[in-house]
């Protein structure tokens, strides 16, 4: 899929998101993240403490989810990740001030919650601009998985610069997050990326190991 | 054998140490914050910290098939040093993370009147987050720090179910049974605390509301003292079940009054990119 075809709204995110929680919460979680929706709607400060408490309150098993939702990659939405990620959707702001939210409840999360950020960039890419960027710098210096593949979704697609995008699509390989994560691959794959990935290929030859089947798979189609 | 280290310092461990507890039955842990040998300088060196245990160590731990929680404070050591004094205002938002189990180690080092105030604050803020209390008794005059332990508790309200008094020994362990609070026991491979004698204590005062942990951490211990005092146990005559109870059943009875531990089996390693779990028949 292209950069273009990625691009999702708020208002799409949140009701794909919403239909594909409804028929897995039970009556009490589906109360709790009603309540928890509307209070973050009215108060941006609360996520501070709602987004944590999500995992406990939802569950956090995986969710099963329709095409659309996927976007050409692989299903890899938890019941924990939709129901964070549909919180940080209703926050009443947008530009400065959503940036600002978004760095706040970045820093200050844990890990899951800095996923959802990261997830929530999907939509909320488009009212920030560039400035969550660091964010996503941040989340690639790490070594979690967890983190690394929430950022090379379609906000890591459009926005993040030729080298940096680059390092993490080779990151991805290093780490073991499977390229089918990597949001807009075929699409803004280049000459670099792959003289890269031939270079990686022939050292793992050079020392006798296999090349992972990701890689081949890439270089194959080039 | 199933065990639940309910006090271990991964940070400083390194990974074969997480190959070979998976391999003698450790599926679950705490971690508690305390101080790391060498004295910080700044609050900013905490909040690093603390990320890692609400981050990154719990994601390594997950790799090898371990559940890591944690618990979090200030600790009596540190407490008396000013410059770390703020790390109690950022506790708050700590407190209310998923990983996050109890306040602790909080407790005395050297009974002086600021880690007075800073443990009496943190019994506070454990009512206010609804979480259970690991205290940490002192190394040097053990005896008087855990009456004054106890004597602390009692005074904050906090019901003494929801408290464990940790480091005991023979001496230390009677007026804690008789408190109501949980009894902690760390065994280490040198003379503070070992097996043997665990075991002693456990004929003696009975396998309810005890908690035996490793402790280990970067000083001289060792991952694996969890399952040598389960095995001295039944060397000494207890039962499969009563091993059961004071490494698994136990810790997860303490810790699960937070409402927050989750015991399901880790996604493998090469799925953990898509989130945090796979659950194998377990409900959500
Ligand atoms: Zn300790």
């Amino acid at each position: 899929m292209t950069r273009e075809e990625l691009r999702v709204t708020r208002e799409e995110l949140r009701k794909e998101l919403t239909e594909a929680l409804a028929p897995v919460l039970d009556a009490e979680a589906s109360t709790w993240l009603a309540g928890a929706r509307e209070r973050v709607g009215g108060d941006a400060g609360a996520a501070a403490v709602l987004l944590p408490a999500v995992g406990r309150r939802c569950g956090r098993g995986p969710l099963p989810v329709r095409g659309t939702l996927r976007r050409g990659r692989p299903a890899s939405w938890t019941v924990d990740d939709a129901a964070r990620v549909v919180l940080l959707l209703e926050l009443p702001c947008t530009g400065e001030a959503l940036t600002a939210r978004l760095d706040d409840l970045y820093r200050h999360g844990d890990a899951h919650e800095r996923r959802a950020v990261l997830r929530s960039l999907d939509a909320l890419g488009a009212e920030v601009g560039g400035a969550a960027l660091p964010l996503l710098h941040d989340a690639l210096r790490t070594n979690d998985t967890r983190l690394v593949a929430a950022a090379v979704g379609p906000y890591g697609a459009a926005r993040l610069p030729a080298p940096a995008w680059r390092q993490a699509v080779l990151k991805c390989v290093f780490t073991g997050v499977p390229l089918s994560v990597v949001a807009g691959l075929d699409d803004r794959a280049d000459a670099e990326l792959t003289r890269m990935m031939t270079d990686y290929a022939r050292e793992r030859t050079a020392a006798g190991r296999d090349v992972p089947a990701d890689v081949a798979r890439f270089l194959e189609v080039r | 054998m199933r065990i639940f280290d309910p006090h271990i310092h991964m940070t400083s461990r390194t990974t074969d140490d997480y190959e070979r507890m998976y391999q003698a039955g450790v599926r679950a842990l705490v971690e508690p914050a305390f101080w790391l040998g060498q004295p910080r300088t700044s609050v900013g060196s905490f909040v690093d910290y603390f990320d890692g245990l609400v981050g990154w160590e719990p994601f390594r731990a997950a790799q090898f098939g371990i559940r890591h929680h944690c618990t979090m404070a200030l600790n009596p050591k540190e407490a008396n040093d000013p410059r770390c004094r703020p790390v109690l205002d950022l506790l708050p938002r700590y407190l209310e993370k998923d990983g996050v189990v109890a306040v602790g180690e909080v407790g005395y080092d050297s009974m002086t009147p600021e880690e007075d105030e800073v443990f009496a604050r943190q019994l506070a803020l454990a009512a206010e987050h609804d979480l259970p209390v690991l205290v940490h008794t002192p190394h040097r005059d053990k005896a008087a720090g855990t009456r004054r332990s106890l004597d602390v508790v009692r005074e904050s309200g906090l019901p003494p179910e929801r408290v464990v008094i940790d480091h005991l020994n023979e001496v230390t362990v009677g007026p804690v049974a008789d408190s109501g609070c949980w009894m902690g026991f760390s065994i280490y491979p040198d003379t503070k605390m070992d097996e043997d004698r665990m075991v002693a204590i456990l004929r003696e005062y009975g396998t309810e509301r005890m908690l035996v942990n490793s402790a280990a951490d970067w000083g001289r211990s060792d991952p694996l003292k969890t399952r040598r005092t389960g095995e001295a146990m039944l060397a000494a005559g207890f039962t499969d079940d009563d091993v059961d109870q004071v490494l698994w059943r136990n810790p997860v009875e303490f810790y699960g009054q937070s409402g927050r531990l989750v015991l399901d089996v880790p996604a493998d390693a090469g799925t953990l990119f898509e989130g945090n779990s796979v659950l194998r028949g377990t409900p959500a």
